[in-house]
């Protein structure tokens, strides 16, 4: 049984609606107020029906002995209806991509086209298991060497690492690259590099494989310093993680001289690539003297994310870093099959591979689906892809910059998301009341706080999959918002107004966290589950 | 006593050679509401400009870093189970740790109190 929580807290279920002007029972019309899985059914009911296990089944009935459970495992017992209804009524108070705009700054909240779902769900794909024989699966492991090859295409890499999960697992990987490649000249070193302009994921993966960070500050313009990068390098320095696009929305001019300044001492650069979805068909990594780029299918390749599904994040590499990325991989052999090259058959054709990094070949659903993507785009779709990002992004960032103080807006167009602060905000409205109020306007709220470097940061990410009409839409309810939190307009604190739930205690749930439920024990109150549910 | 303050907020109150830190007003105002505190176990060697607590709102972590050097004596035990401490209280019972200063003289480039309103108000 789970344990009380600390604060006893416990979601209000609104129930104070039942009688006068409320319902009984607290729905809305067809929209239905849901309590907890645990408070429906009891513990004692089960939605399967199991038979009896007969006594000369094999090694007799009870074969677990002493070790066979004693008390109730306390899962909540519900029927299949009810279970379907818990989380269709839970998925009905959701908001997600495919019911609206969802301008999550750096997460790329593109639509999913599904002819990739389509394709993920032949039964080839879909249906294949990372431990069958490899001669059962050679038109998966095609499909995995396909997209290696146009990620590769498109990087102007020299190899790639298909199997890390998401975006932090593949800088992890590149870092990894980085220091077995130093290790193998001997030359081991302790500081990594991060320019104030990378995302957060940055700094906590070096520090992960073991290096020292040092902060590099950006220019009044949002970018890296390029002089007091070239100031801090020297021989202590294994490389420089830089996020371009970066997150202030801006390209990094400077990636050329910045990746040669790095080289020259010896250091290799690592490159966020969580925003390649900006440059793609325009700028390939490679020419810029990148050694290592994770890249996030699941933003770029349009594969579900945020819920939706798990990320992938394939690491392209450098000549100099190739010969180290993990196992497996996938090869093409002379007679034309691909083959899946591991630890036992390695030897010497990857004999500097610095392991693995996970147990299997990489997520095969988000393969098909990025494949997909690229395929169904081709070069001139996937460069109207980066490009109308960026238009999207422009058109919001100038049609707003009159209203929302844009502390970039000088520093030339940007990329795919503009960036605004609440600088103009009066009467105490902070970045956080903005973005409740788009709850109320019915927008996923933009991300808030981040980048840092920005006071109260508001990072809009349209992404190209947006009309026009739809971002004139979203521009409308931002105008108003802006004007309102520039008016010191103080109804907007108590945003959302017309959510299933008002605004929710944010620091309480920090302080506090209630992570797993507990039976209520209420004095006086309704019976609890146990004394419902009788022997 | 004398108190002191650095251009990172921090500000370190100090009597002969122990010196109480904490992150001030202005700070917590920047922050919002703290949610988590980290504070540096006894015995911990601190550098002057290292790293030496964590401090986690409802917007941002952010590191605290020692504004001289020395040796913990005592982290605020009262953080832990009332990190709201640092909202209401952050120059008070809201100090994040106490220290055996290994060099008085690391106090010379900080600010006085009047210095560190000015700063603030460049801000």
């Amino acid at each position: 049984m789970n344990a009380p929580n600390k604060s006893g807290w416990r979601p209000a279920l609104n129930l104070d609606r039942r009688g006068g002007a409320g319902t009984a029972t607290g729905n809305k019309a067809l929209m239905l107020e849901e309590p907890l899985i645990f408070e429906i059914g009891t513990f004692e009911t089960t939605g399967v029906d199991l038979p009896d296990v007969p006594d000369d089944f094999v090694g007799g009935a009870n074969r677990l002995g002493g070790l066979a459970r004693s008390t109730p495992i306390g899962l909540p017992g519900l029927s299949e209806p009810e279970t379907v209804r818990h989380y269709t009524r839970l998925s009905r108070q959701n908001y997600a991509i495919d019911l609206g705009l969802f301008p999550l700054g750096s997460c790329t909240m593109k639509h999913n086209p599904r002819l990739n779902e389509k394709v993920a769900r032949m039964p080839g794909f879909l249906d294949v298991h990372p431990l069958q024989p490899v001669d059962t699966v050679r038109g998966a492991l095609e499909v995995i060497n396909e997209l290696a090859f146009w990620l590769i295409e498109l990087t102007g890499m020299h190899g790639v690492a298909m199997t890390p999960k998401a975006g932090a697992h593949g800088e992890l990987c590149g870092i990894l690259c980085i220091r077995a490649a130093l290790e193998a000249k001997g030359d081991a070193r302790e500081v990594i590099l991060v320019p104030e302009s990378a995302h957060g994921t940055n700094p906590a993966t070096a520090a992960f494989a073991g290096y020292r960070v040092e902060n590099i500050p950006a220019t009044s313009e949002g970018r890296v310093d390029l002089e007091a990068l070239k100031a801090r390098l020297g021989p202590d320095v294994a490389g420089v993680m830089i996020t371009n696009p970066n997150t202030c929305g801006l390209f990094e001019r400077d990636m050329k001289a910045i990746s040669d300044a790095v080289h020259a001492v010896g250091g290799y650069v690592y490159c966020d690539g969580a925003n390649f979805n900006a440059i793609v068909g325009r700028v390939r990594p490679g020419d810029l003297g990148v050694d290592a780029m994770h890249i996030n299918l699941h933003k770029t390749f349009s594969t579900p994310h945020g819920g939706g599904g798990p990320g992938s994040g394939p690491v392209v590499l450098s000549e100099a870093l190739s010969p180290y990325g993990p196992l497996p991989f996938t090869a093409r052999r002379a007679d034309g099959t691909v083959d899946l090259i591991e630890e036992e058959n390695a030897g010497a054709e990857h004999p500097h591979t610095f392991g693995r990094m996970s147990a299997f070949h990489g997520q095969m659903g988000m393969f098909t689906r990025a494949l997909a993507y690229i395929l169904s785009h081709g070069a001139d779709g996937l460069r109207q892809v980066s490009g109308d990002a960026v238009l999207n992004a422009n058109y919001l960032l100038r049609s707003l910059d009159d209203v929302l103080d844009a502390p970039f807006g000088h520093s030339g167009p940007c990329m795919h998301e503009a960036l605004f602060s609440d600088k103009e905000f009066a009467g105490g409205l902070s970045t956080l009341d903005l973005a409740k109020g788009m709850i109320d306007e019915g927008f996923h709220p933009m991300t808030m706080y981040f980048p840092l470097v920005v006071h109260g940061a508001m990072l809009v990410e349209p992404t190209e999959t947006e009309s026009k009409a739809g971002l004139d839409q979203l521009i409308v309810a931002l105008r108003s918002l802006a004007e309102r939190a520039r008016a010191g307009d103080e109804t907007l604190k108590n945003a959302p107004i017309h959510a299933p739930r008002r605004r929710l205690d944010e620091t309480l749930a920090a302080r506090k966290p209630v992570l797993a439920w507990s039976e209520p024990e209420v004095p006086g109150g309704p019976p609890t589950r146990s004394e419902q549910g009788g022997a | 006593m004398t108190r002191y303050f650095t251009q990172d907020h921090e500000w370190v109150e100090v009597d002969g050679d122990t010196a109480t830190v904490g992150i001030t007003d202005y700070a917590q105002g920047q922050l919002g509401d703290i949610v988590f505190v980290e504070v540096p176990a006894e015995g911990t060697a601190l550098a002057k400009g290292g790293e030496a607590a964590v401090v986690e709102s409802v917007k941002a972590a952010s590191d605290v870093y020692s504004p001289v050097s020395g040796t913990v004596t005592e982290g605020n035990p009262s953080l832990e189970d009332d990190p709201a401490l640092v909202n209401t209280a952050p120059e008070g019972d809201g100090w994040f740790f106490k220290l055996t200063i290994s060099d008085v003289g690391e106090l010379d480039g900080l600010m006085d109190e009047a210095a560190y309103k000015a700063f603030c108000d460049t801000l």
